[in-house]
């Protein structure tokens, strides 16, 4: 008889022991910092909680937030795809390095992706005094708020796809046009419904971290109030006033819209999964 | 066993009386905002020359920059400054009042109110001021674009802010007029940087906007280093003289015994070789033979101060604080 019912048997021991340490662990270095978070922001009243997370700025600097981190999601979610679909299917000269410059944004401190960015992108800038010629604004727009989130995004959706892609077998592909489809039917039947599980994972992933930047964007977002402000400044204004209760409320605000776009990101994998049937 | 314990014993006693007899060895942290990196590399030499004379120990200085608000955060967090020179007394303030640092009334224990040498902001445009700027009311033309940082975050900026304010006020006699006008420059600002560096790079590498509103110390530093074939300085009429206050953060000097040390760091600062190295890197002297030396680097022009706001304890929530002036310019 097993000790609970619960717990499926495995022939590893020392569960136990490894489910003690993880949620000590989560407790100590995710849920403490959170529930710190949510204590500072729970010094205020609902009335004061609300006007701070409710003004005009603040809802202002959230579309942007979240719109830019969005579209920048998206974006990488279509590019990434195909710089992972090169990486695996095809051989060339220079392939190792290609692989490796992806990984670059993740290194990269982001005051510095940031200050490059803007030195390229404002209007005296190598792209950005062609782009101001055809009269688009990059630097100190919302523009330049996503062309800094797609950047730093790109290895999360290049390196979850990667995997998954080279587990697929190409006889898959050979065995659907043998059948008779072309190149489409193959990609949108077989391949797409493969991919979409880490698709979507990469797409989270690249969302999230998006909507936490802060390094980057501060250099080339022009910080505008109410046009090209994002929340995490708006943040580190409070912070700058002494107002740590005010920064809080923002945080958890924040937290909670990101936590339903994941959790609905999450569903829609899940969905994904059933309906197809192919491995997470 | 125990003759070894003993010898360990009599071994540790001679060498703690004995480092008693010989000099110390001092680390203090001063704890600094932006354009200041250069002024204090240069100071934290001459005072360790000069303490190592006077006391024979020697003393090693670690500087910390960045944004003056951010920075004053910082200690209140817990950063361990022996002694903290920041952009304005309002970024002090609240290492008394929130942190309980250092006694409220820390403005007067120096000289001039903790203030060694000041500052002013003046304007940086373009080599031939093409737009042909001159005064504060150039400034709110249309088709003028002003940079620069946001008074949230800067400490510079505030004093940009103030300056443009007094300008206003005295020229149209009265705060819905000022209100007015700098609703009206803030509107010209394409981009608001969060300190005052970031603004400088904007406006000279990125080649964005007409004019600068910089501190005078650092518009010197940007005409010297970036060449006075691309930038000039413009004096406006008015300004605001800009303090830059300095205080020992009691509580750490306390508990790491410096406080004899770092608050003769911050006396020397108004010793004669401390503002003629205030003068050197722009900086305007208190002490009026140094500031006569130095007379021909400096304009001369109308200021109002900080007293003519109240203080910055009334003026900080006003103008900056949450639904402030500043923030009902945006709203």
């Amino acid at each position: 008889m097993n000790k609970s019912s619960w717990l499926k048997p495995t022939v590893l021991p020392g569960f136990g022991l490894s489910l003690g340490f993880a949620t000590f662990y989560l407790s100590l270095i995710v849920l403490l910092p959170l529930a710190a978070l949510l204590g500072h922001s729970l010094t205020l009243s609902w009335a004061e909680f609300w006007k701070v997370v409710a003004s005009d700025r603040a809802i202002a600097s959230y579309q942007l937030t979240f719109g830019a981190s969005f579209i920048a999601a998206a974006v990488n979610l279509v590019f990434g795809l195909i710089v992972a679909w090169v990486l695996v299917r095809y051989n060339f000269f220079g392939k190792k390095v290609i692989d490796a410059l992806v990984d670059l944004p993740f290194a990269l401190p982001t005051a510095v992706a940031g200050i490059a960015l803007t030195a390229i992108y404002a209007p005296n800038g190598w792209i950005g005094q062609h782009l101001s010629a055809w009269g688009i604004k990059a630097a100190y727009s919302p523009l330049g708020v996503t062309l800094a989130l797609i950047f730093i995004g790109l290895p999360f959706v290049v390196r979850t796809v990667q995997p998954v892609l080279e587990d697929l077998e190409k006889e898959i592909e050979e065995a659907a046009a043998s059948l008779g489809a072309n190149r489409l039917q193959t990609f949108c039947r077989i391949l797409f419904p493969a991919l979409l599980p880490s698709l979507l994972t990469g797409f989270a992933l690249a969302f999230a971290r998006a909507v936490g930047e802060y390094g980057s964007v501060v250099f080339i977002s022009g910080n505008m109030p109410m046009k090209t402000e994002i929340t995490p400044l708006l943040i580190m204004t409070r912070l700058e006033q002494f107002d740590y209760a005010g920064a809080a409320a923002l945080g958890s605000v924040m937290l909670l819209i990101s936590f339903i776009l994941l959790l609905l990101i999450n569903l829609l994998q899940h969905w994904s999964n059933n309906r197809h049937g192919a491995k997470a | 066993m125990q003759s070894i314990k003993n010898k360990l014993l009599l071994a540790a006693t001679v060498l703690t009386l004995s480092s008693g007899l010989m000099a110390k060895d001092i680390t203090l942290l001063n704890v600094s905002y932006d354009p200041t990196r250069e002024l204090y590399r240069d100071y934290n030499k001459a005072f360790s020359a000069y303490w190592q004379q006077k006391t024979g120990d020697t003393v090693k200085i670690e500087q910390s920059h960045g944004g003056s608000g951010s920075q004053s955060r910082s200690v209140i967090d817990g950063l361990r400054a022996d002694v903290v020179t920041l952009a304005l007394s309002g970024d002090i303030d609240p290492l008394a009042k929130i942190g309980k640092l250092l006694p409220e009334n820390w403005e007067s224990r120096l000289a001039d109110s903790s203030a060694p040498y000041t500052s002013t902001i003046v304007f940086l445009v373009r080599k031939g001021n093409p737009k042909n700027i001159k005064d504060w009311d150039d400034l709110v033309k249309e088709g003028v674009e002003v940079i620069t940082p946001n008074p949230k975050t800067s400490g510079g900026a505030r004093w940009n802010y103030l300056a443009a304010w007094a300008y206003a006020e005295q020229k149209y006699g009265s705060d819905d007029a000022a209100k007015d006008f700098v609703g009206k420059l803030f509107k010209n600002v394409p981009v608001l940087d969060s300190g005052a560096r970031g603004s400088t790079t904007t406006f000279v590498q990125r080649g964005i906007g007409d004019v600068l509103l910089a501190w005078e110390n650092e518009a010197f530093l940007a005409v010297n280093e970036l060449g006075k074939d691309k930038i000039e300085i413009v004096v406006p009429s008015l300004s605001i003289l800009a303090e830059p206050s300095v205080a020992v953060v009691d509580k750490n000097t306390e508990a790491k015994g410096t406080t004899e040390v770092a608050t003769a760091y911050l006396q020397y600062l108004y010793s004669k070789e401390g503002q003629q190295l205030a003068a050197k890197h722009y900086y305007r002297p208190r002490d009026k033979a140094v500031a006569a030396e130095y007379s021909k680097q400096f304009p001369q022009l109308k200021l109002v101060t900080i007293a003519d706001f109240g203080g910055w304890q009334k003026a900080q929530p006003e103008h900056f604080g949450d639904g402030g002036v500043f923030d009902q310019i945006y709203n």
